[in-house]
């Protein structure tokens, strides 16, 4: 009983990801119709069997775009947790090994950082870099994402440092580095994998509210938050056009967290 | 008293930290302002006095003592883009984005407190299938951007329903109660990821302090549940309970910038971006600043709250 409820999140969650993984990749290669051409159906026409989501004011297709914009969001959203897991696993794992001074501060100025809202640095961030820049916003998020990773991933290597097998490790004369990644890394997967699913929805959300003000992604690269913003301003005539690109936010951010929501319980072993 | 002594300290310390950094990085990013503000009229001369009349010759330690001083005495600079006073612009637009956050934050705490203790003490035989119907809920309120739910809120109060006009802030000197309408709205959108996360943090702490031995030996020592929860269990939780709705008033703030620019409300938020976006400084850095000293000072409530809450906090002790 408990068992089945657990896989539940997961499968239910892995499921609808994976088939919106599936289409965003393949809106990386094919697109029903090109997302930028103006005019290849009737200008503001609502779902369609030619159109499934319908047509903005230009009469482009917005399942094109949609599957385009979503493809943008989703490497942003990826390039800017890699950054910050990469660096911020990095950081964890070295100062919750080491401990000392180092460990100290980096963790006080880590605390002080995350009490800021993300968004908030984020966007300090990218006005000194300049706005409306796709780079610029990678750099922006992935930079404030390192502190939560680095606190979280401290916290689990911080933990391991004197369990048995670690210690057995060193007096066998292993290098610190090969009981960093062989020995205690594996074991923090518990930890890192709902940090990562977790991680990954606040990027697309925060990429989403940043090129939804307009200083993220801009044209001609189109990411769901611009899209949304473009929506909002036909949002009388063409309704759906905000529906389409707001509920695949929803979904995306929705299917990601019920993986975390698996994940986290399967590891737990609670429901 | 000690205590709140001491952090008030670290409080004033940390702002002035906070606003050096904010000043130091928008001083060496936004190059001379002098040339921008002159722009194509530009002559050496010509910028040369003007770097003198704005004070910019002058060392940027100093520079930053001047600028402490006026942020607590309402001279904020210049806006680039306006060339009205900063202060000028946006001390009306201050209120605003206050009363949006608070709203806000009070709709968080009344709906999410009493949710999160029902679904915390919830048991008996459906507790399996109501538990997932209460993940699947709160992770799909926890997906939505605020934005997306302000776009629909917008499009069916104003659009349809002719609740409000959408971009027509009465403002509150106009019509008071009119705004807190308008801003109703926004203030909903904006709470429901956090209800669904405070929610969810409330019964996950709660859950685990009953599964703690006092609260076993409590009840295998007759007392009642209920009795239990209220006495022990709620105060044990309500530290991090605290801390954690500080965050969330932060949270909110960041919040309102994006959620202002949906519904087109003239608070500091919209402010901040226009003014990121036309590269005026001197706006950017005030809001940077005001927002920063908001996050800092929610942060040092809750301390002070929580230091209340648990005598061990007073000795410079943490909580278990």
């Amino acid at each position: 009983m408990k068992r089945k409820q657990r896989n539940g999140y997961l499968l239910a969650g892995g499921i609808l990801a994976g088939f919106l993984a599936a289409v965003i990749l393949l809106g990386l290669f094919w697109t029903p119709y090109d997302p930028a051409a103006m005019s290849v159906g009737p200008k503001l026409a609502g779902p369609s069997l030619l159109h499934p989501m319908g047509t903005d004011n230009f009469g482009r297709d917005i399942l094109s775009r949609v599957m385009q914009g979503a493809g943008t969001t989703c490497t942003i959203a990826l390039a800017t947790v890699a950054i910050g897991a990469v660096a911020g696993t990095l950081i964890g794992a070295l100062t919750g090994y080491f401990g000392g001074l180092v460990d100290e501060v980096l963790m006080r100025v880590g605390d002080a950082l995350t009490a800021f809202p993300s968004i908030l640095l984020a966007l300090v961030v990218i006005s000194l870099l300049g706005p409306g820049k796709k780079y610029n916003v990678v750099v922006a998020l992935g930079l404030v994402f390192i502190p939560s990773f680095a606190r979280v991933t401290r916290t689990a290597f911080a933990s391991l440092r004197d369990v048995n097998y670690v210690k057995s490790a060193r007096l066998m004369g292993a290098s610190p580095w090969r009981i960093l990644v062989v020995h205690m890394l594996p074991n923090t997967t518990s930890v890192l994998l709902p940090a990562l699913t977790i991680g990954f929805n606040n990027a697309v959300l925060a990429e989403a509210s940043m090129s939804f003000l307009g200083i993220g992604v801009t044209p001609p690269d189109a990411s769901l938050g611009y899209m949304l913003s473009e929506a909002q301003s036909m949002l009388t005539t063409a309704p759906w056009y905000a529906v389409a690109t707001g509920g695949t936010i929803v979904l995306l951010v929705f299917s990601v967290g019920l993986l975390g929501e698996g994940l986290q319980r399967r590891d737990k072993g609670v429901a | 008293m000690k205590y709140a002594a001491k952090r008030i300290a670290m409080l004033l310390v940390t702002m002035v930290i906070v606003s050096l950094l904010a000043f130091v990085a928008f001083d060496l990013i936004s190059g001379d302002p002098a040339t921008a503000m002159l722009g194509t009229a530009a002559t050496p001369e010509k910028v040369a006095a003007l770097r003198a009349e704005l004070g910019l010759d002058r060392p940027l330690l100093v520079r930053y003592g001047e600028w402490l001083v006026g942020f607590f005495t309402g001279n904020l600079g210049i806006s680039y883009s306006y060339g009205q006073p900063v202060w000028e612009l946006i001390s009306s637009k201050v209120l605003v984005t206050l009363v949006l956050s608070l709203m806000s934050f009070v709709l968080i705490v009344a709906v999410s407190i009493p949710l999160g203790l029902r679904s915390a003490v919830g048991g008996g035989k459906l507790e399996g299938v109501r538990d997932g119907v209460r993940t699947v809920i709160n992770q799909l309120c926890m997906a939505v951007p605020p934005f997306f739910t302000g776009i629909l809120l917008s499009w069916l109060f104003g659009t349809v329903l002719h609740w409000f006009i959408h971009g027509q802030f009465p403002g509150f000197a106009h019509d008071p109660l009119g705004s807190l309408g308008y801003l109703l709205f926004a203030a909903i959108s904006l709470a429901i990821p956090r209800i669904a996360m405070t929610t969810r943090m409330l019964r996950g702490t709660i859950r685990e302090e009953l599964q703690k031995d006092y609260v076993r030996t409590a009840i295998s020592r007759g007392n009642d549940r209920k009795g239990v929860l209220r006495r022990h269990v709620l105060k044990n939780s309500l530290v991090v309970t605290v801390t954690f709705l500080a965050q969330t008033m932060a949270e909110i703030v960041a919040g309102s910038i994006v959620v202002e620019q949906v519904f087109a409300i003239p608070g500091l938020g919209r402010m901040l971006v226009a003014s990121i976006s036309s590269r005026d400084y001197p706006t950017v850095q005030a809001i940077v600043v005001i927002l920063a000293f908001w996050v800092v000072l929610a942060g040092t409530v809750a301390d002070l709250i929580n230091q209340r809450i648990d005598p061990r906090l007073r000795l410079g002790g943490r909580p278990v």
